[in-house]
């Protein structure tokens, strides 16, 4: 039962990283960025090339190095999502959102498709791979390293609240989710704003590919199909648009399928999330703790 | 409900196939001044450089003003060429004529699998051409045609042609269960939560025993015997469904589709029910891609969870935005191109996909009304 509850909240955490991206996104500019999940998958290959090029790591000092690895490809994706917006998405902006929609499903092709052609169709097996100490806690088995990943994603997200809720940039950030025309006027540089959240949101997506990496081991270039797909749920369950909500969104996806799967068994994992997904929009299509939003005329 | 006679003024069946183009006259005067509704109310993000602000021509935003470029010139003497009434005739003399050119068993197969391809790029365009529905799990739908048919055919040996009313009900319950809570949500919701049904259906498929597991349905009996005459009953069909969708959009459904896609607030305050119009464009298209499945079981004779992917979906959707998104003539060759190309372009088969995703982007951004626009006296948008 413990046991459940903790892969839950493990799962959880990966999906409440990458569904951040996507939130942010969508609350700033009402796009859901389809590359989101593949700005993860671009991660997990940053990854993946700079410790393949940094040669092998030594088992003793591969959690440092692998934090190390952490903030290179956070920066990496980061930049690759700046530059997604600023050739896919900025020249669309005023566009009818069908348009965007079907941009960003080209993005995410192109993305996947490409790392293909880079990378080869073939999985990869990550450089490093963490396993090891076992800890008991309340009957529950997780190691170390799992405690680590948690931890990090946890750091991450709340340094992300704290931007958003207490700094001048989060500030314009919120205000541009309101108004776009209005915090042009009050000086807001929307743009430049517009860019620094995709570069947060695709760093937080690439952090989560590099610890799926090292957690997994394995990874290929449609890792991040399911996972985009996985966070939106997320992000719609907790309530899209807001932080805290997408974390506990990601979070309670993660219990939910730790649980489906007991029941259910382990083949019916994605359908048993998409039903769920399917259902929440059915009732509760605000999420749980977002706000009622109309499209406004 | 969707009765093809509504449009009194049909010159024939046979001009249906040239789409839902109006006669040339009618493109350039409306363009140049936005209309009120014809702005982007949805679009509650717009960046301050958003053209509704600004005069028509100094804009910044690239995206409108291209997409008015093709409509607001008069058409040229290759658009009015492709205006041309007889456009759908010709395609389907083109079609009828090709075994005649190469009929070696590899280019029917081709052949084949382009028509089937064609139907369900006409089915999706009912839903995102004329609607404005984003389908990012239309192969779903697909799947559900062809899996009905087969387990059935194959279960109780049944002729495939015994099985398509049995289909027709699945897809239409398949639409409905999918269409329903979700088509109440803003659009792109919907497009998430079909991209969501499309992988359910297909694991699925993969799970349960009566549809085989990984392995799929094998032994699908034939419709016809004989490649060749099973291309040309094959050409027929896709010739009618295309005809059939293109004979839609123009009837009163199809106005209100196109309604409901241009502005849907507007439309609902014009007194259109705009869910059940947009869960009609939905129901049929889940019927186009049914029917299109069951012509794919009877292709193949063998069908598995692979041929249902995303990737699948993807392309058809390619197709529908190359050719030019409700412009059934643009559609049909949108397919066609999509459908041939890889066959043509082996040597890259790696890149391809790599170079439809950038397709898709660069279609979107330099020319969103695709290669054969649509043209009608309403507004494009």
């Amino acid at each position: 039962m413990t046991q459940l509850v903790w892969n839950g909240l493990f799962v959880g955490s990966f999906y409440a990283l990458v569904a951040l991206g996507y939130s942010m996104v969508y609350g700033i500019i009402k796009l859901l960025n389809f590359a989101h999940g593949d700005l993860y998958m671009l991660g997990a290959f940053t990854g993946f090339a700079i410790l393949g090029a940094a040669g092998g790591v030594s088992s003793s000092a591969a959690l440092p190095v692998l934090l190390a690895v952490l903030l290179a490809t956070m920066v990496i994706t980061g930049l690759a999502g700046v530059v997604l917006e600023r050739v896919a998405y900025r020249p669309l902006r005023g566009a009818p959102r069908l348009s965007l929609l079907i941009t960003a499903v080209g993005a995410s092709f192109a993305l996947e498709y490409g790392m293909r052609v880079v990378a080869g169709a073939d999985p990869r097996v990550y450089p490093v791979r963490l396993g090891g100490t076992t800890l008991e806690v309340f009957g529950a088995r997780l190691t170390v390293q799992q405690l680590t990943l948690v931890a990090v994603a946890v750091v991450l997200m709340a340094g992300l609240n704290l931007l958003v809720t207490r700094t001048r940039e989060g500030r314009a950030m919120r205000a541009i989710a309101l108004d776009p025309r209005t915090s042009a006027l009050m000086g807001i540089d929307v743009n430049a704003v517009i860019s620094r959240t995709f570069f947060l949101g695709s760093a937080l997506a690439g952090a989560a590919g590099v610890m799926a990496g090292a957690y997994y081991g394995k990874i290929d270039f449609l890792m991040g199909f399911l996972i985009g797909l996985k966070a939106f749920t997320a992000a719609v369950i907790g309530g899209i648009g807001n932080i805290p909500g997408t974390m506990l969104g990601g979070l309670l996806l993660g219990l939910l399928e730790s649980f489906g799967t007991f029941w259910l068994g382990g083949e019916w994992r994605d359908v048993f999330a998409f039903g769920v997904l399917i259902l929440f929009l059915t009732v509760r299509p605000t999420g749980l703790l977002g706000e009622r939003v109309t499209e406004r005329v | 409900m969707k009765g093809p006679g509504q449009d009194p003024a049909a010159p024939g069946p046979d001009s249906a196939l040239s789409g839902s183009d109006a006669p040339p006259e009618t493109g350039a005067p409306q363009e140049s001044v936005p209309s009120p509704g014809s702005g982007s109310p949805a679009e509650t993000g717009s960046a301050p450089g958003s053209a509704e602000a600004r005069p028509p021509g100094g804009s910044r935003a690239t995206g409108p003003k291209t997409r008015l470029r093709g409509t607001t010139k008069p058409p040229t003497v290759a658009s009015r060429l492709l205006q041309n009434r007889w456009a759908g005739l010709a395609g389907l003399l083109v079609a009828i004529l090709a075994p005649f050119v190469n009929a070696t068993p590899y280019a029917l197969s081709v052949m084949t699998s382009a028509a089937i391809f064609v139907m369900l790029a006409a089915g999706l365009n009912i839903v995102v051409g004329y609607c404005g529905l984003l389908d990012l799990g239309y192969a779903a739908f697909f799947a559900v045609g062809a899996y009905t048919s087969g387990v059935l055919a194959t279960r109780f040996d049944l002729p495939l042609l015994a099985t398509v009313p049995a289909v027709l009900v699945a897809t239409v319950i398949a639409g409905i269960v999918i269409g329903a809570p979700t088509l109440r949500l803003r659009s792109d919701y919907l497009a998430v939560v079909t991209l969501g049904f499309g992988e359910i259906i297909r694991i699925t498929a993969n799970n349960l025993e009566v549809t085989g597991g990984p392995s799929g349905v094998y032994g699908i009996p034939h419709l016809v015997d004989g490649p060749v005459a099973f291309y040309y009953l094959t050409v027929a069909v896709v010739a009618v469904a295309v005809a059939g969708a293109a004979r839609l959009g123009r009837s009163r459904l199809g106005r209100a589709w196109r309604f409901v896609r241009e502005d849907e607030d507007a439309a609902e305050a014009m007194g259109v029910h705009t869910y059940r119009v947009k869960l009609a464009a939905y129901i049929a298209g889940a019927i186009w891609g049914g029917l299109a499945g069951v012509l794919f079981g009877a292709h193949l004779s063998a069908i598995s969870p692979a041929s249902f992917t995303f990737l699948q979906s993807a392309l058809v959707l390619m197709a529908v935005v190359l050719g030019g998104m409700g412009s059934m003539p643009g559609v049909v060759i949108g397919a066609i191109v999509i459908s041939i190309l890889p066959e043509i372009l082996r040597d890259l088969a790696d890149h391809r996909f790599f170079l439809f995703g950038v397709l898709l982007i660069v279609v979107m951004l330099l020319r969103p009304q695709g290669l054969w626009p649509a043209r009608s006296k309403e507004a494009l948008k």
